[in-house]
């Protein structure tokens, strides 16, 4: 049943997109019961699950045969915890665009159909399938930037869909190479992870494939599309584009690179670590040093990317299973930031300067908006009791076994974040001499009329966020099962023996 | 094995209280205020029945709660309480309410002030009940977010800079703190501190770091490993306590802090510290603590001395106050320190390791009234005069307010060790056991006393002697209110004074058990 996630999806682009809806109000309508079932979807399914480590099928049919190109939807732990991210960062951004005015049917088509590339690629297992998600996937990214967005638009777009085509093409060379190479016809995952490529050959295929789908990932130094993009998108694009499809680079990574490339994975892991290391600390240094609201979100995201990056290059079971957590979490925090930022601030106060925002006391004129921040900020800055914290607590435990350098780099990295944090928030909501003490409700000197006051459709979003979180921090037990018995199934034989955990 | 909540029930009453309390309208501040102080008294009361339970003659944990939390990664729900515990809580339990009253002219958010304060308090709670490191470090953790706040909203000029060091600086040594006991967790895969201690114990932490840990050729020896695991989790309770020279946050903070909230801040929370010490870093690397012990020792001299001779060269009331508490913080490094000194077992060094650490514990306590209650008089001090809190800026009050001199002198005498007063009891008890134990750093410590000595006399001289200047003339005394508000500290002052047995009675099971341990 989980492939309805998808289907939803596409089927709610159809209904945009032929069906003459009447303005925003149902254009939103028909996006949100769209996600609103995907999510559901999703919700059964994780209840049903039963953590066994086999891959669960849902459909296989043959798809291009002559090639032994299947259309094969499936799942295991891994994928049902990146589809339920997905599911809840849809709805959530749909609750934090409620307010787009501008072409809605579009705006909600191109979102959906960016929800279902998502949706299709977390449950592709096979390689030629996964990788036509993947390209649908950026097209509408590029859309939603350049027609929605704000600040450099058609710069951040077009940067965007540049580096991942390069990420693409590097991917889709090592696609076909191992196709070949396998001798066995198929492009089928579970029977590619078992082949066993020469080592030579996973010598040159596993980075090349790693830095293709890593790219999206944020990987240090091939990142800079990921802060002017999230500048540029609209909101809901941010949130998106920070909450799963940064995930689908790491996801790639995970599946396709390490899974059938183990020997690569063993030769290269050293170098990747440092590279993820520096994402996580140059990242977080970046974030320090901008003035723009949104810019410190997006290095933030670079720098916590590094985390799962870090994860994944550690090669052993805490390290995996805090990489995958991380993706989850990162997922649910960057999207309550860049919300609380993208609509709840910069949708009221038009500008996003952290000098200026320091003149409008929003500490005093949107105290959930601040409220919300702080507590997402200390979700952020990897603070126990949230969900950011067991991942990174697993993440450095994995880096502590393998490379100890790089752990104690990225604790480095974990103290910047609190000060760039608590900077922005200093900056952006307590700046004001009175601050949040101005006593009773206060004519602000600033030059707006009254605050639009923040909506019922950002409140749920960002405390259900939260809730999450929350959730996941305190009570972690029952999503690492699934991601752990995933790591335990059949189709990771081969990175278990290679690497031995 | 589990005993009925009663420990988590102590957490649970602020933490629920303060959600209540945040949710009040503004306007309700009254409500807030006493709701607050409800839940605070309530824990109280619970700690008293707790205490009233608590079989003093044990020396294992009590009240142990436990249930599995994240099994693949070995993570309790462990809660306990051995003396230590039960002191710490209960000095908590008796600064919060104190702290509280001393906040109720508040009128600013006055339902987010005290729902920050609760929040602080079930932090703290806790912190000193967690036997496991996971559930442990959320507490620590915890506690840090709503001090920050507290000094970021309600602090006075120089909050916004404070507050940010404050919590980066805490921040940091938290971080430092959990990389190296993630190291300890994965070389003995558990994060529960009683087994850690068993392995600290018997000397097989340091192999067994070098076995699961991947980076022993950096390190050619296996103790060098150890050597560096132990300093970064020591950096983690040098910035909370403080140790020289991790203290550059303190002074601001507190003289920033609203002075009910440095209250606590002093009284309670720089107690995490030297609870740390005592509970993860004593156990589990007594070897490494033993080597590393001369630096530490003089580091311990180094805090108490030097800030004793900051405090004297300061203008400002509040911040020699902050440097006092980083001085006598200072008696308690040297106490924990000293008892590692010597590994002879003898009957006499084993008293004396038991009398330095006993009397830590009562210095702990001891100093968390005695500091409450002087950051109290500053803020009555401050509130009559306007906020202002300079050296020079009085003089004469006694003639003007003989009550409030008096008992403001009165904790004044009991800080600077004044026997019969209760500050004399705990100093008494680290300096006899250290001297035996360590003669050098401890003789020059006594230094500080000294210096402790002048400074504060010199504050009595300024501020309540010479003549009364002309503005100061219609200085109140105390209200009936105040004087009621600081009567407990007063009788701690002097009970404790002639009766310390009435916190060493709670202790020395578990001190013996320690000392103990210290001999292999």
């Amino acid at each position: 049943m989980l492939a309805w996630t998808l289907y939803s999806a596409f089927l709610g682009v159809l209904v945009l997109m032929f069906v003459p809806v009447p303005g925003a109000r149902w254009a939103r309508g028909v996006a949100l019961a769209s996600s609103l079932t995907g999510l559901g979807i999703a919700l059964l399914e994780a209840v049903k699950f039963k953590p066994a480590g086999e891959l669960i099928t849902i459909q296989k049919w043959a798809w291009i045969p002559s090639l032994g190109i299947d259309f094969h939807l499936a799942y295991d732990g891994i994928s049902l915890t990146l589809v339920l991210l997905t599911g809840i960062a849809s709805v959530a951004g749909i609750l934090f665009s409620w307010n787009v005015e501008k072409r809605p049917r579009e705006f909600f088509a191109f979102y959906l159909a960016l929800i279902g590339g998502v949706h299709g690629v977390f449950l592709s297992f096979d390689l030629f399938q996964l990788f036509v998600f993947y390209e649908i996937a950026i097209i509408p990214k590029y859309f939603l930037i350049a027609i929605w967005g704000s600040t450099n638009r058609e710069f951040g777009a077009m940067k965007l869909a540049l580096y991942s085509f390069v990420g693409s093409a590097l991917v889709l060379a090592v696609m076909v190479a191992a196709y070949v190479l396998s001798g066995s016809q198929t492009f089928s995952l579970p029977e590619l992870a078992k082949v066993g490529f020469s080592a030579d050959f996973q010598r040159w295929a596993f980075p090349v494939s790693f830095v293709g789908f890593a790219i999206l990932a944020g990987l240090w130094p091939f990142h800079t599309w990921a802060p002017t993009g999230h500048v540029a998108a609209p909101t809901a694009a941010s949130m998106l584009l920070a909450g799963v499809v940064m995930k689908l680079g790491a996801y790639g990574a995970l599946r396709v690179s390490m899974a059938l490339f183990p020997q690569g994975l063993k030769i290269w892991h050293e170098s990747i670590g440092w590279l993820a290391v520096a994402g996580i600390v140059l990242g977080a240094l970046v974030a320090l040093a901008q003035s723009d609201f949104k810019f410190v979100i997006g290095y933030s995201s670079v720098s916590h990317m590094g985390f799962v990056l870090l994860g994944l290059a550690s090669m052993n079971i805490a390290g995996l299973v805090g990489a995958v957590l991380q993706m989850f979490s990162h997922g649910i925090l960057a999207g309550l930031l860049f919300g609380v930022v993208g609509r709840m601030v910069y949708d009221r106060a038009h500008t996003r300067n952290l000098d200026e925002l320091k003149q409008l006391n929003l500490g005093r004129e949107l105290p959930f908006a601040a409220a919300t921040f702080v507590l997402a900020g200390c979700a952020s800055m990897g603070l126990p009791g949230f969900s950011g914290f067991v991942a990174e607590l697993q993440v450095l435990m994995g880096a502590w076994k393998r490379f100890p350098w790089m752990a104690i780099a990225a604790g480095l990295g974990i103290v910047v974040g609190a000060a760039y944090t608590l900077r922005a928030m200093q900056r952006a909501f307590f700046a004001a001499d009175a601050g949040v003490l101005a006593p009773g409700t206060t004519e602000s000197a600033a030059p707006h009329d009254p605050w639009e006051p923040i909506s019922c459709a950002e409140k749920l979003g960002a405390v259900s966020l939260l809730a999450i979180s929350i959730a996941i921090g305190l009570y972690p037990a029952w999503m690492m099962i699934w991601i752990q018995s995933a790591f335990d199934g059949a189709f990771f034989a081969g990175l278990r023996k290679v690497v031995g955990w | 094995m589990n005993t009925f909540g009663s420990l988590s029930a102590l957490i649970f009453i602020p933490l629920v209280a303060g959600l209540v309390v945040a949710f009040l309208p503004a306007r309700a501040a009254k409500a807030a205020k006493g709701l607050a102080f409800l839940a605070a008294g309530l824990c109280a009361g619970w700690v008293a029945w707790i205490g009233g339970r608590f079989d003093s003659a044990q020396a294992e944990m009590q009240f142990v709660e436990k249930w599995p939390w994240i099994p693949s990664i070995k993570v309790d729900y462990h809660l306990g309480l051995d003396g230590l515990g039960l002191v710490m809580i209960g000095l908590t339990a008796l600064v919060v309410p104190f702290a509280m009253a001393v906040c109720r002219h508040e009128t600013r958010r006055v339902p987010l002030m005290f729902a920050l304060i609760l929040w602080l308090e079930a932090g703290l709670f806790g912190a000193f009940t967690a036997l496991d490191f996971f559930h442990w470090f959320l507490f620590w953790e915890l506690s840090l977010v709503p001090a920050y706040f507290l000094i970021k909203f309600w602090g006075g000029e120089g909050r916004g800079p404070a507050s940010f060091q404050f919590f980066v600086y805490a921040m940091a040594g938290s971080v430092s703190m959990l990389l190296a006991f993630l190291a300890v967790s994965v070389a003995t895969g558990t994060f529960n501190f009683l087994e850690w201690a068993e392995k600290g114990r018997s000397g097989e932490l340091a192999s067994a770091l070098s076995v699961r840990l991947a980076w022993f050729e950096t390190f050619k020896t296996q103790e060098g490993l150890a050597q560096c695991v132990f300093w970064m989790a020591l950096l983690g309770f040098a910035v909370k306590v403080p140790m020289f020279p991790f203290h550059s946050w303190l002074p601001s903070a507190y003289s920033e802090a609203p002075s009910g909230v440095t209250m606590i801040l002093t009284g309670a929370m720089s107690k995490l510290g030297v609870y740390g010490l005592l509970r993860l870093i004593l156990p589990v690397f007594p070897e490494q603590m033993r080597e590393a012990l001369d630096l530490l020792l003089w580091l311990a001299v180094a805090t108490i001395v030097l800030s004793a001779f900051a405090a004297l060269g300061q203008k400002d009331l509040k911040r020699t106050l902050a440097y006092s508490s980083v001085n006598h913080l200072g008696y308690c490094l040297l106490g924990v320190f000293a008892a590692m000194k010597v590994t002879e077992t003898g009957g006499l060094w084993s008293a004396e390791k038991a009398a330095a650490l006993n009397g830590v514990l009562l210095q702990m306590f001891n100093h968390g009234i005695t500091a409450s209650a002087l950051f109290c008089f500053l803020g009555f001090l401050e509130q009559r005069s306007g906020g202002l809190r300079g050296l020079n800026e009085f003089g004469g009050l006694r003639a003007a307010a003989p009550v409030f001199c008096g008992l403001m002198g009165l904790s004044m005498f009991a800080s600077l060790g004044l026997p019969g007063l209760n500050g004399f009891a705990g100093e008494f008890l680290i300096f006899k056991g250290a001297y035996a134990l360590a003669w050098a750093p401890t003789a020059v410590a006594t230094l500080g006393l000294l210096v402790t000595a002048i400074f504060l006399l010199g504050i009595m001289q300024k501020v309540f002697w010479g003549p009364l200047p002309e503005r100061w003339t219609h200085w109140p005394d105390l209200t009936l209110g105040e004087k009621l508000l600081v009567t407990p500290a007063t009788l701690l002052t002097l009970g404790l004074g002639v009766w310390p047995q009435a916190i060493v009675h709670w202790t020395h099971a578990t001190v013996t058990q320690w000392v103990g341990w210290l001999r292999f």
